[in-house]
């Protein structure tokens, strides 16, 4: 009998995509991962509502409110739950935003912004409403696992979820964890 | 404020969110009256990053790194625009002929491996197994399963980009390499041989991929006129017309084909671009000044390039873009989704391009470096990103920190372009029928064709809340915002 594959399901918040990037250069195995996972929500999926998974890969931080609803539903979803990459982790790039006000923000790029004709804020109901700050994703839910990097390498991934998958703890070779 | 448009209260309202297999997120609503009749079609981009606020009060040689990690798709293409305008604002003129080398074999590097992704690991699902397939099997998974031999070729042509930016810039994604007036590393003999060990089959499989493109587009009639219109056109060429990447001036063609513009001085681009701000989306909508809002909007990226540009100067390429042109009945191919088409010819410019650049003695000089000249208050970089033209503008004070940014990234400029096709494809395919999730798919399927970029923000279901909480995973309450009704966030 096939043995059922486990389940991943990845998502991106406020962050750069990278880390998913970074996921994909694993190249060729993949192809072997994939004998062993199928993936549910995802970016490359056309999931668009997580279901039961084994494994949640978060990648960026929380900057609006419906990342903290996908965040939460990744929760909900997740056995294993673990913050991807620097933003996750501590609100990475987006996080600079912090040490300015938000409307000081939003009013700099859309009514000050070179030759912006119609300068007015966006704020249309179907916008999700902008939280103050970046918050890193353990400030709202709680975390398994944190794989840091901007973005943790292709290599980092594999011995992150080799073990996960035969439930093991992971032990990443220090030399694999960088945090640049 | 009003919402633009407001819709009648019949209506009902469909979502897909998130829009997937695309880089970032997007979502895209549709109104339906109570005949199915669709109402209003919009793709709407919900992030915001604040990028030109935060970057103020930094010192301009930190830019070019710093611009790179609000994208992790085509970080290069970021950091190359950005080192441009620190070039000028410490006042380099010319690089030496490595560093010029090195920074042009990067960036073919860049756009290879985000076009093979794009079409291969994306796009693809759509094509080999149909617009309205099973969306179970409608992916990279499935692709590798059904078709291994080409989701393969895909993996490994979107390697060989990653390794070239490796070996020039120490990392896969977010990798260093260019300083003001040249780059901060030499290629090793031993790093350009072992690029150079496989691309007798990269360049097999870069024409495998125009083949199979051509193939899809001209056998499928019925993709020709999907979501397709005649718009204008946005791109860099070099000083001959060619086909150009890193440096050139810009040209504009008219949907007719006629020129609009041609070696436009891009650091004029404020006398050539305006930007409209819409209430429904966090991205602007870009046009040309001159012609205005309503008519002005136009489409960047390699269906932009391929019909801007006269040549491209490399000779399998060309035969390829030669071939292209001529579905275009002498004017510019419309075809939305001759995108990927289009994408394919540039993904095989960039192999010949690279194993050109790889057999040139210059690109193992270790002269990387020219000297400082006049630090000027301003720099401007432009490049064509491998979806269209980025522009990257600094100001700076005289401590060298920067105190105003604009950037125009180039999905910015499809921003138009991908409503367009939006609202076709709903009129067309979608207008009085039951809506189905192959239907929707056919909206994501348009929207893909351009390779939107839309890193950062992601969406909730249902309703969007006009109060949201934050809470410590020990309950206690971190933060409270509400929205009042005046749009005002407290």
């Amino acid at each position: 009998m096939t043995k059922p594959k486990f389940k991943i399901a990845t998502t991106s918040l406020a962050g750069c995509f990278g880390c998913h990037m970074s996921f994909l250069d694993m190249d060729e195995r993949l192809a072997g991962l994939l004998e062993q996972v199928e993936f549910d929500r995802s970016p490359l999926t056309d999931i668009k509502h997580c279901g039961p998974c084994d494994i949640g890969l978060i990648e960026g931080g929380v900057c609006n409110a419906e990342n903290v609803h996908v965040l939460r539903e990744f929760r909900a979803s997740c056995k294993i739950l673990v913050a991807v990459g620097a933003c996750a982790i501590n609100g990475g790039v987006p996080a600079m935003r912090n040490y300015f006000d938000l409307q000081d923000c939003l009013e700099e790029v859309y009514l000050r912004g070179a030759n912006v004709t119609h300068p007015r804020i966006p704020d249309d109901p179907e916008l999700p409403l902008l939280l103050d700050k970046v918050y890193p994703v353990s400030e709202i839910v709680a975390i398994d696992y944190f794989l840091p990097g901007c973005p943790p390498s292709a290599d980092a991934f594999l011995q992150l979820l080799q073990p996960l998958l035969a439930g093991q703890q992971p032990d990443i070779a220090s030399t694999r964890l960088h945090y640049d | 404020m009003e919402p633009d448009n407001p819709a009648p209260s019949t209506t009902r309202r469909i979502a897909i969110d998130p829009v997937t297999r695309v880089e970032g997120h997007g979502k895209i609503t549709l109104l339906i009256d109570d005949d199915q009749h669709i109402v209003e079609a919009r793709f709407h981009i919900v992030e915001f990053r604040g990028f030109e606020k935060f970057i103020q009060g930094r010192p301009y040689w930190e830019v070019p790194f710093f611009v790179q990690r609000l994208c992790g798709i085509c970080p290069v293409s970021h950091q190359l625009a950005a080192a441009k305008a620190v070039d000028q604002i410490a006042g380099i003129g010319q690089l030496t002929p490595t560093a010029t080398k090195l920074r042009r074999l990067l960036h073919f590097g860049q756009i290879l491996q985000s076009h093979a992704l794009h079409f291969f690991h994306l796009s693809s699902p759509d094509f080999l197994f149909g617009f309205g397939s099973d969306p179970r099997q409608r992916n990279i998974a499935g692709v590798l399963e059904q078709y291994p031999e080409i989701a393969l070729k895909g993996v490994k042509l979107r390697k060989f980009g990653q390794q070239i930016i490796e070996a020039i810039t120490g990392k896969r994604v977010h990798g260093t390499g260019t300083v003001p007036g040249g780059m901060n590393k030499a290629l090793t003999a031993a790093e350009r041989d072992a690029l150079l060990a496989g691309i007798g089959d990269i360049l097999q499989w870069s024409q495998d991929a125009v083949a199979l493109n051509e193939h899809i587009h001209t056998a499928h009639p019925e993709h020709r006129d999907f979501g397709t219109f005649p718009s204008h056109y946005l791109s860099l060429t070099g000083s001959g017309g060619e086909l150009e990447f890193y440096h050139g001036g810009l040209r504009a063609r008219a949907a007719d084909g006629s020129t609009l513009h041609d070696q436009f001085d891009y650091c004029d681009y404020q006398r050539l671009l305006s930007e409209e701000v819409r209430s429904w989306s966090y991205l602007k909508f870009p046009y040309f000044s001159s012609l205005g809002t309503e008519r002005g909007w136009y489409r960047v990226g390699p269906l932009a390039r391929i019909n801007n540009c006269d040549a491209i100067p490399t000779p399998l390429a060309e035969a390829a873009r030669q071939r292209f042109k001529a579905t275009g009945n002498g004017g510019p191919v419309h075809d939305t989704l001759a995108y990927h088409w289009a994408r394919m010819i540039e993904l095989l410019h960039c192999t010949e391009s690279i194993h050109n650049l790889l057999t040139d003695t210059d690109i193992t000089g270790t002269d990387l470096l020219t000297s400082k000249g006049e630090h000027q208050p301003q720099g401007i970089g432009v490049i064509e990103a491998p979806r269209g033209t980025l522009f990257h503008h600094y100001h700076v004070n005289d401590d060298g920190l920067v105190t105003q940014a604009n950037l125009i990234v180039s999905t910015t400029s499809n921003n138009q372009a991908m409503n367009e096709s939006v609202r076709a494809v709903a009129n067309r395919y979608l207008d009085g029928q039951e809506i189905t999730e192959a239907l929707l798919n056919h909206l994501e399927v348009a929207v893909r064709a351009y390779d939107p970029c839309l890193s950062c923000a992601t969406h909730a279901l249902g309703k969007m809340p006009l109060q949201v909480t934050l809470q410590h995973t020990g309950g206690s309450v971190i933060h409270q915002l509400t929205k009042k009704t005046d749009g005002v966030i407290q």
